[in-house]
């Protein structure tokens, strides 16, 4: 693998429970998870807490470490910014009021309810997300989608990106690499010329990389053709699930229905 | 990290459940149109070159250059996919993207993949098909003609996504409409000037080394007049109702949350940029309509400067 595969993907190998359950079944635990965190109404705590137990667990059995699924999983936090102006806009029992030039700025304790839960919710979606990119292989998970009907095309086109986007990467860097190689900075003067100028360097380095991928792309067709590929892309038939994965469905399914039950007493 | 997720790619926990698979078919059906269509007409050797210009608009995305202070311009890519590849084929490449962002790199989440997949593969693909369609019948083929084309097909397919995800948003009852429509709209308004600059670059950069790609391109061997009225529909709904509802935030506040939970959103005390309505017009939809369109008009003019002073630049052409 290249300098930037090892970046990039987010497969960790271990050998876990996790690791080793059926794509076809964590993919649809984890889109039953996260539909399931969405459907909960704001301020239903102890669904939540079961939820981010649940979590926890898989971390856990994944033995994938809870700092490296906290740290991944903090990616989407910059997001709740533009949930932030709820906590001012919801009415409601008033928290805090604190004066800002020319008004009062009051907080609800709607508002706040509100932007924990859509925070809380985001942050356990994200983890299902990480734990299972974490251990899943991407081929697996594409055999798992084909298996749910995704067009035939649209999965090719995801295995040749996949297959491609370490290479494209690296061409990327080195791109980067020979800007920087070539831009000094004299001391006491603004490095990089005039904005447009940095633009159209910038564009013209994204124009040269697409080249390279259509240049690319004829090389790997040649190839294809050589070794057969006549625009059929054929693919191996998925085994049957095991009846470990299946009762382990069906197990998840009971518990995410009681906790969305519990969620939806309990929530506002 | 390497790839920094943009505004632009909503979380899970920020759409509605009802949002989320509004978005989710009207994603599919599009997806399953563009299949067919290119099921079609595609060529053997088409089915690589998505996959790795995919792969390249991917990798593309780490290409920034600075704006100022700690921001930075980059790539999102949907317009140069469209204009090198045809609608069709972007909408299948740009879907990949933002799918494998989504899957592998949690950039974006899982339930609201349906609506980023809107946004960014739709959205971002038809408005810049339409725009750079209907730019082509009076600018013609030349140098300047595409480079005024890219970057304004570049521009509103940027813009225009931000306001269907800010309307998402607002419908969800996750961003008060008042306040995330003109905030989205105005952040994207300066990241799709970024987007047009270096899609500008790119397109002069590839016309002046493989000019044979520009002309057709390889797999849109006729225009798509349902694809060209398909963008001008969203664009012209968007362009209508992201200002009536930051006008009247209480409809749409309504819908999104019928319990009455939610009653109204405050008077403009709060809002961001209160100046965003034009001089001389008292009805502040009215208004907020024609500042848009300013805006347009200002973006075209623009991109007529940068494409004059690129000429200048390069007098051979």
């Amino acid at each position: 693998m290249s300098s930037a595969a090892r970046l990039l993907d987010p497969y960790r190998a271990h050998s876990s429970l996790l690791h080793r359950l059926d794509a076809r079944v964590k993919l649809a635990l984890a889109v039953g998870f996260i539909f399931t965190t969405a459907l909960i109404p704001p301020g239903g705590w102890p669904a939540f807490i079961l939820l981010l137990t649940i979590t926890t667990s898989g971390v856990l059995l994944s033995r994938l470490g809870l700092g490296y699924v906290l740290k991944r999983s903090l990616l989407a936090l910059p997001f709740i910014l533009s949930a932030v102006p709820l906590l001012f806009t919801s009415t409601g029992e008033a928290w805090i009021s604190f004066p800002v030039p020319g008004t009062t700025a009051v907080i609800s304790q709607a508002g706040v309810v509100r932007v924990t839960s859509i925070a809380l919710k985001s942050w356990l979606s994200v983890q299902a997300a990480v734990l299972l990119a974490a251990t899943t292989p991407i081929q697996d998970l594409l055999i798992a989608l084909r298996s749910y009907h995704l067009p035939r095309l649209l999965a090719v086109t995801i295995a040749l990106m996949w297959r491609y986007l370490f290479v494209m990467t690296d061409e990327a860097l080195r791109l980067l690499r020979a800007r920087t190689a070539r831009s000094t900075r004299v001391p006491g003067q603004r490095a990089g010329g005039r904005l447009v100028w940095r633009a159209r360097i910038t564009g013209g380095m994204a124009g040269s990389l697409l080249l390279r991928s259509f240049e690319r792309s004829e090389a790997i067709y040649h190839a294809m053709v050589s070794r057969g590929y006549d625009g059929e892309i054929r693919a191996l038939p998925s085994a049957p699930l095991s009846a470990t994965a299946i009762f382990a469905t069906i197990a998840s399914a009971f518990v995410l229905g009681g906790i969305l039950m519990l969620g939806l007493l309990t929530g506002g | 990290m390497l790839l920094s997720p943009t505004p632009m790619h909503i979380p899970d926990g920020f759409l509605s459940v009802l949002v989320s698979i509004v978005l989710w078919i009207a994603a599919i059906g599009v997806i399953t149109l563009a299949v067919r269509k290119l099921n079609q007409s595609l060529a053997e050797k088409d089915i690589p070159l998505m996959g790795v210009v995919a792969a390249a608009i991917f990798a593309g995305q780490m290409l920034n250059f600075t704006v100022v202070g700690g921001t930075s311009g980059h790539l999102l890519g949907a317009a140069l996919a469209t204009m090198l590849l045809g609608p069709w084929a972007a909408v299948i490449v740009m879907t990949t993207v933002v799918a494998t962002q989504a899957l592998i790199f949690q950039d974006g989440g899982l339930l609201a993949l349906g609506g980023n997949i809107f946004n960014m593969a739709v959205i971002g693909v038809f408005v810049s098909y339409s725009v750079s369609q209907i730019l082509r019948r009076f600018l013609g083929e030349d140098l300047k003609g595409i480079l005024i084309r890219g970057f304004a097909a570049a521009w509103s397919s940027i813009f225009v996504a931000s306001l269907a995800a800010a309307l998402e948003l607002a419908l969800s009852g996750t961003s008060p409409a008042n306040i995330a429509v003109p905030a989205m709209a105005g952040i994207h308004a300066l990241i799709g000037l970024g987007e047009g600059a270096i899609t500008l670059g790119a397109l002069s950069f590839i016309y002046a080394t493989r000019r044979d790609l520009l002309k057709i391109g390889p797999t849109h061997p006729t225009t798509s007049k349902g694809v060209i009225l398909g963008g001008l529909g969203i664009a012209a709904l968007l362009a209508i109702l992201s200002p009536l509802a930051s006008a009247y935030p209480d409809g749409l506040e309504w819908v999104a949350e019928q319990n009455g939970f939610l009653e109204a959103a405050q008077d403009s005390a709060y809002t961001i940029i209160p100046d965003y309505i034009f001089p001389g017009i008292s009805n502040e939809a009215v208004a907020t309509i024609a500042a848009g369109i300013a805006g347009v008009l200002i973006v075209a003019a623009i991109s007529l400067v940068v494409a004059r002073s690129q000429r200048q630049a390069d007098p051979k052409v």
